[in-house]
């Protein structure tokens, strides 16, 4: 069985590779975990674009490979298995990870499986926090995904409660950071701005939690909409905002509605962990509400390390380690990357 | 020398294999398939069945060719990626080819010189200029091909087909870069055992990317 698995990402913004060493009982090991970001070539655009990301993949693909097995102290020829995000993602950035690894893949004549970007964000927790219970809960987080997954098996086994109908948990801060007239991204700012702000002083609405509203879907359209209406009411009164206010309000909101779902999810369909994971996973507030709301509940709360939440090549090494061990088939060489790869599908 | 060429930059996936000896090239084997969506999937199969029917494997290359455009699909990187990956993992050189260049090193010696034209899209050409020996005069640039202003009457490339008319140029084989081509663009750089310039796309074009106005209210005044 293959047992030194190397991970290319390039779905968004970062190039990461990643390398890991699959033990006998199973258990995951990192041995590598190297990203080239772009997000500074986005910053003055305001999110990301897609041709300059595609560009960036490209000129930092055969680098970040080298750092990852100079890191590791491992050769190319060492590597058994070679795991490549095959979707969800943006079309031409997917497109050079996927060419890169069938490349390494038939130039080293090892299989390559193509894998779910999405269990991705959950199977890196086991990095950390080793192998995941027989089911669990995962609420993913970021600038792309925000969404509910009851995972059963991380190789081959994940259902989709819910997700969100409008913007990304993490779109929402870069939109409501530039109201406010933070940097991009705007997590961090908000994050830092909401620490010295009170977030019970405005009350800005939860989207998606009326009776009638599909239980585990989120909306986050309309409190980014909300946020900049009372932002300018204030500055047409001529009133200074207090941004530190604002950002703990609007923040309180989103961790809110994220941990209410979460926590509503896990109790009816009989789960007792939960893995909160993607770029946003790191919000301060966000787990220090989980953790408040799941000791309540009696779950058991995993959040990888930051590092580990945002997008890594570390995270489809260690799900390619999973689909290994599980004895899933690996892909063709003609498979072609998925921009809309259903979550269902953990390898193709 | 055993060479594996490459090219995506036209809505031609071209996978092949030559031999060089000396200064003469021998074509020994090729994997085509013109579908300007199908570069992300087919260019490593094309690769592995060009080296399998020249009845070699891939660790008996000793240089990888790579068109570097310009092209305006995103299907360029995937060959681009594909020839820098290989070329790492087998540790071999990879060298860069302007893929007009390519095409312009197939033209059948005349007298004349003579432009090459593949489609850029949005109405546009990417084309370059050729002395009658393929040495390139002129470009590469990326027009409206009704802007180009030129005296040369004979074209190759598929922009020399598609805008035939609007150029008023008589269009030649070939359409897209071949194999053979390829390496011959690339024959001094190959022979002279330097260190490949790097793999950077001929882009010519700036990323679609325009910075955020001011931001737009969402109350009326
Ligand atoms: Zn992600």
């Amino acid at each position: 069985m293959p047992r030194i698995i190397m991970g290319i990402e390039s779905s968004c913004d970062e190039t990461g590779v990643g390398l890991v060493r699959l033990h006998d009982d199973d258990t995951v090991e990192l041995l590598a975990d190297e990203v080239a970001s772009s997000v500074d070539q986005h910053a003055r655009f305001g999110g990301v674009v897609p041709e300059v990301a595609s560009r960036a993949h490209l000129e930092a693909m055969v680098p970040t490979v080298e750092r990852a097995f100079d890191k590791a102290g491992l050769k190319l020829s060492d590597v058994d298995a070679i795991a490549v995000t095959a979707g969800p993602g943006l079309a031409g950035a997917l497109l050079v990870g996927v060419a890169a690894a069938k490349a390494y893949a038939a130039a080293l004549d090892i299989p390559l499986y193509g894998v779910n970007h999405l269990a991705g964000h959950i199977a890196v927790d086991t990095l950390q926090h080793g192998p995941l219970p027989d089911r669990c809960l995962a609420l993913l987080v970021s600038g792309g995904h925000t969404q509910l997954l009851l995972v059963d098996d991380i190789a081959s086994e994940i259902t989709e409660l819910g997700s969100t109908v409008d913007d990304a948990a993490g779109e929402a801060y870069d939109k409501v950071a530039r109201v406010l007239g933070l940097p991009y991204p705007g997590g961090p700012p908000i994050d830092k701005a909401a620490k010295n702000g009170d977030g019970t002083a405005i009350a800005f609405p939860r989207g998606m939690t009326g009776p009638r509203d599909a239980k585990f879907d989120f909306s986050f359209s309309g409190l980014k909409t909300a946020v900049a209406r009372w932002v300018e009411g204030a500055e047409r009164r001529g009133e200074e905002i207090p941004v530190d206010d604002v950002a703990a309000s609007f923040q309180e909101a989103v961790a809110d509605v994220l941990t209410r779902k979460a926590i509503r999810a896990a109790k009816e369909h009989g789960v007792d962990t939960l893995v909160i994971s993607g770029g946003v996973a790191a919000n301060s507030r966000l787990s220090e509400l989980a953790a408040e709301r799941c000791a309540e509940a009696g779950i058991t709360l995993r959040v990888p390390r930051p590092r580990l939440c945002t997008d890594n090549g570390a995270m489809i090494a260690a799900l390619g380690a999973h689909v290994v061990a599980a004895g899933r088939p690996p892909a063709s060489l003609d498979f072609s990357a998925n921009p809309a790869l259903p979550v269902q599908i953990v390898s193709i | 020398m055993l060479v594996l060429a490459i090219d995506t930059s036209t809505p031609a996936v071209t996978a092949g294999l030559v031999a060089l000896d000396g200064d003469t090239l021998e074509f020994r084997d090729n994997r085509v398939t013109v579908d300007p969506r199908a570069h992300g999937e087919l260019i490593t199969p094309h690769a592995l069945e060009a080296v399998k029917a020249a009845g070699v494997t891939l660790r008996d290359l000793d240089a990888i060719v790579c068109g570097v455009g310009p092209g305006p699909f995103t299907g360029l990187r995937a060959g681009m990626a594909t020839a820098a990956s290989l070329a790492h993992a087998l540790g071999i050189p990879a060298h860069p080819v302007c893929s007009l260049d390519a095409i312009a090193a197939d033209v059948a010696p005349g007298e004349a010189p003579f432009l090459v034209l593949t489609d850029a899209r949005r109405r546009e050409v990417y084309w370059a200029a050729y002395a009658a020996d393929s040495t390139r005069t002129d470009g590469p640039h990326v027009q409206r091909p009704a802007d180009l202003e030129t005296t040369i009457e004979v074209a190759a490339g598929d922009g020399a087909f598609l805008y035939a008319d609007a150029l008023g140029a008589q269009p030649i084989e070939p359409r897209f870069p071949s194999a053979l081509g390829l390496v011959k663009a690339a024959r001094e750089a190959l022979r002279s055992g330097s260190e490949p310039a790097p793999l950077t796309p001929l882009y010519l074009r700036r990323p679609d990317a325009v910075e955020p106005a001011a931001r737009k209210k969402v109350t009326t005044p």
